[in-house]
């Protein structure tokens, strides 16, 4: 507790307890009755000076209507009539209410920078062969830093030194440790498991994966949601409105009876029920468990890996329609493999495992220089195949064919490794194949020797995540690729896709994208996944763009309005279902607050609720709603 | 001192009790000549402001925090 808090909380105490005794003096004995408004004027003052002070302020300011003239006005008018014990308990459990509020609000902004205690406190720097502490800030780029086991990453780098595996969990919410070896890429946020790391850095720290995070979480709320508006707009009418109802009904029915009715006009009894319908009615706890819900499911989802760039978008995903999905990276591991090596040197029947490594080995062999993903595919799956280093001596005049692929010399063999446009070029007899993937082709001394087949892989939950989609309201998914038609199709068949648009640039893929926006209900959402590599335009264009695998892509983090930090496709189940149950426990406290206030009002209007009901429709629902709201921080993993 | 310096917009720390406080605060700091835009976090305490092209932001801030704390006097801008 602040010292603020206390000392409210001491108020709070001294307050009740005069306010006690002098009930429980009364209860007993008679007060004269021109003391007793003297006494109990004592615990008033203490406990509601400040709300008569900033009431008296905001008239004075002209910004008469707001809770502290509710209250002002509330608990005088019970002084004056006579009232006491109501006037000081409304004072005394509204400020109870506040504490409680108050307390509530700091308590759930320490959990989540708790949850998201990703800062490093130091680096530790190599200076005159000594390793000294120094603050990330001044570290400059390409500076050597040691990281210990149990240390926290401060600064992106690369390994120079050392062998560890890495706890990505702040990060990504994801627990299976990451192995890092000299030369990785390694980013700041990570916790060092096992072994020590020598890195020098390649970033300032302010450009660091874990300070762009930060900044991001930080000023997540910022964005407010049109719940959060509805709120503030709410409370800007709302509360002039009760002002002049409470006015009506303290002045009008007391005139109706005097004039039409001929009845007495019992001004006491209107005027009490009216300021009962003024304590009711005081919106706090709109104002206050609105935006705590939505940092809570902001909190709670960056725990978790999902970083929600606002309120706004929070509220965006619950109403997640439409979910179009980029091939590459998000639904595939952008990764290629070999699936199949098909040789063909002329022989009858069945392929021998010998004559896969030899057709393997060639085109490991002719496609070693290249770095294109699909040579990479070659040589990784060469040298796993035969656990040994590529010896780049066997291999000369290698020549690079634009659109065609490779010709090499290999052990003295001209070997031509590509597509089918080369084959024909080096007049090879090859052999059409039926499956789906990208072929490599192979020829020898222009014979034609079989050809590889090779794929991108299906990431393991892209099934399982595109099952919850429909799980949780999205109607419609559909599939974006650059990529062949057979290919995708296989792709999106496999993991239950069934609209898929394919063969599309960039720019086709955001006027797929703008089709489907022009198509769909106002109400409804498209949420675009990405990787962020060549599709910030649809990430822009898309009402809610979702970057996955984001960890260290600072183009994908600028340009999405939701961050998934590790790739795993189900996360963006996850983000969907948090966002779902943020949005309920949203419309739980504006129902339920507005709908208690509401029973209270006609209650209090006809007499029937007095003050200590009114005080459990203010503070009490208060209370209630505030606890209702850090729900949201607990969802399920 | 600013949280965070993007040229025309900044970021201040702030204090303030309540979310209705907070709500005042960003109306009143909109109000304030030389400010284009501001925005209020309870939940994080924080006001981003986008002064207007050519104002003297620390003048600007002082006016700031003045309309600030005559809306509520209970609240305070780290400048």
């Amino acid at each position: 507790m602040s010292s603020k808090q206390k000392k409210v909380l001491v108020r709070i105490i001294v307050a009740a307890v005069l306010v006690g005794a002098l009930w429980i003096i009364e209860e007993l004995t008679v007060i004269p009755p021109f003391l007793s408004p003297a006494l109990y004027l004592i615990p008033y003052l203490i406990i509601g000076g400040d709300i008569l002070k900033k009431a008296g302020k905001g008239i004075l300011n002209r910004q008469v209507f707001d809770e502290n003239f509710l209250m002002a006005v509330a608990t005088v008018g019970a002084m004056f009539l006579r009232e006491y014990r109501e006037g000081v308990a409304v004072m005394l459990f509204y400020q109870i209410g506040e504490l409680f509020q108050s307390y509530a609000v700091g308590k759930s902004r320490r959990n989540i920078s708790a949850l998201m205690d990703i800062r490093p406190d130091y680096a530790n720097i190599v200076r005159d062969g000594k390793v000294e502490r120094a603050d990330p800030d001044e570290v400059a780029v390409g500076t050597v830093i040691v990281v210990q086991p149990g240390e926290k990453v401060p600064i992106d780098g690369t390994v120079l030194e050392g062998n560890s595996t890495l706890n990505t969990a702040a990060l990504t919410g994801e627990s299976v440790p990451r192995d890092v070896k000299a030369g990785d890429e390694i980013i700041s946020g990570c916790i060092n498991l096992s072994g020590v790391l020598r890195i020098q850095t390649t970033r300032e720290f302010g450009e660091s994966t874990v300070s762009k995070i930060l900044d991001l979480v930080e000023n997540a709320s910022s964005k407010k949601s049109r719940s959060e508006n509805f709120i503030s707009r709410f409370a800007r009418y709302y509360t002039p409105a009760v002002c002049y109802g409470a006015l009506a009904l303290a002045v009008l029915p007391p005139l109706a009876r005097l004039l039409f009715m001929g009845a007495p006009a019992e001004w006491g009894v209107w005027i009490y029920r009216a300021l009962t319908f003024l304590v009711i009615s005081c919106p706090c706890a709109l104002v206050i468990s609105i935006p705590l819900s939505f940092f809570a499911g902001i909190g709670g989802a960056s725990a978790q890996g999902i970083l929600i760039k606002g309120s706004n978008y929070l509220e965006a995903l619950a109403r997640t329609k439409y979910v179009v999905f980029d091939k590459t990276g998000t639904i595939t591991q952008g990764v290629f493999e070999v699936i199949g090596i098909h040789p063909d040197f002329g022989g009858s029947g069945k392929a021998s495992a010998k004559e896969e490594n030899r057709l393997l080995m060639y085109a490991a062999l002719a496609e070693c220089h290249s770095t294109h993903p699909i040579s990479q595919s070659l040589q990784r799956a060469y040298m796993q195949r035969m656990e040994e280093k590529i010896d780049l001596s066997r291999v000369s005049n290698v020549e690079e064919i634009s659109g065609h692929g490779v010709t090499a010399q290999v052990d003295g063999h001209m070997v031509a490794a590509g597509n089918v446009k080369l084959m024909k070029r080096v007049g090879a007899q090859y052999r059409e194949c039926g499956e789906t993937g990208t072929v490599v082709h192979l020829a020898m001394d222009g014979a034609y020797a079989g050809y590889i087949l090779i794929s991108d892989v299906i990431k393991t939950h892209a099934r399982e995540a595109v099952e919850a989609l429909a799980g949780l309201g999205v109607q419609r998914t559909v599939m974006l690729t650059g990529d062949a038609k057979p290919v995708a199709e296989r792709v999106a068949a496999q993991v239950g896709i069934r609209e898929v648009h394919s063969e599309l640039l960039p720019a086709d893929k955001v006027a797929k994208v703008e089709a489907i926006l022009a198509g769909k209900k106002e109400k409804e959402v498209l949420a675009f996944v990405g990787d962020g590599i060549n599709d910030a335009p649809v990430l822009t264009r898309a009402d809610v763009g979702i970057a996955m695998g984001a960890l260290g892509s600072d183009a994908a983090i600028e340009a999405a309005d939701v961050v998934l930090m590790d790739d795993d496709p189900i996360k963006l189940a996850k983000a969907i279902r948090i966002a779902k149950k943020c949005m309920r426990i949203v419309y739980e406290n504006i129902y339920f607050a507005i709908g208690i206030k509401l029973v209270c009002l006609m209650l209090g209007a006809v007499g029937i609720a007095n003050m200590w009901v009114a005080i459990f429709a203010d503070v009490g629902v208060m209370v209630l709603a505030v606890l209702n709201a850090v729900r949201v921080l607990f969802c399920r993993k | 001192m600013p949280l965070k310096d993007n040229g025309m917009k900044k970021t201040y720390k702030i204090e303030v009790d309540c979310a209705n406080c907070a709500n005042k605060m960003e109306e009143a700091a909109k109000a304030t000549a030389g400010v284009k835009d501001a925005t209020v976090n309870f939940m994080t305490l924080k006001m981003n402001v986008e002064f207007e092209e050519g104002a003297d932001h620390k003048a600007v801030m002082k006016d700031v925090l003045k309309s600030c704390k005559r809306v509520e006097d209970d609240c305070e801008i780290y400048l």
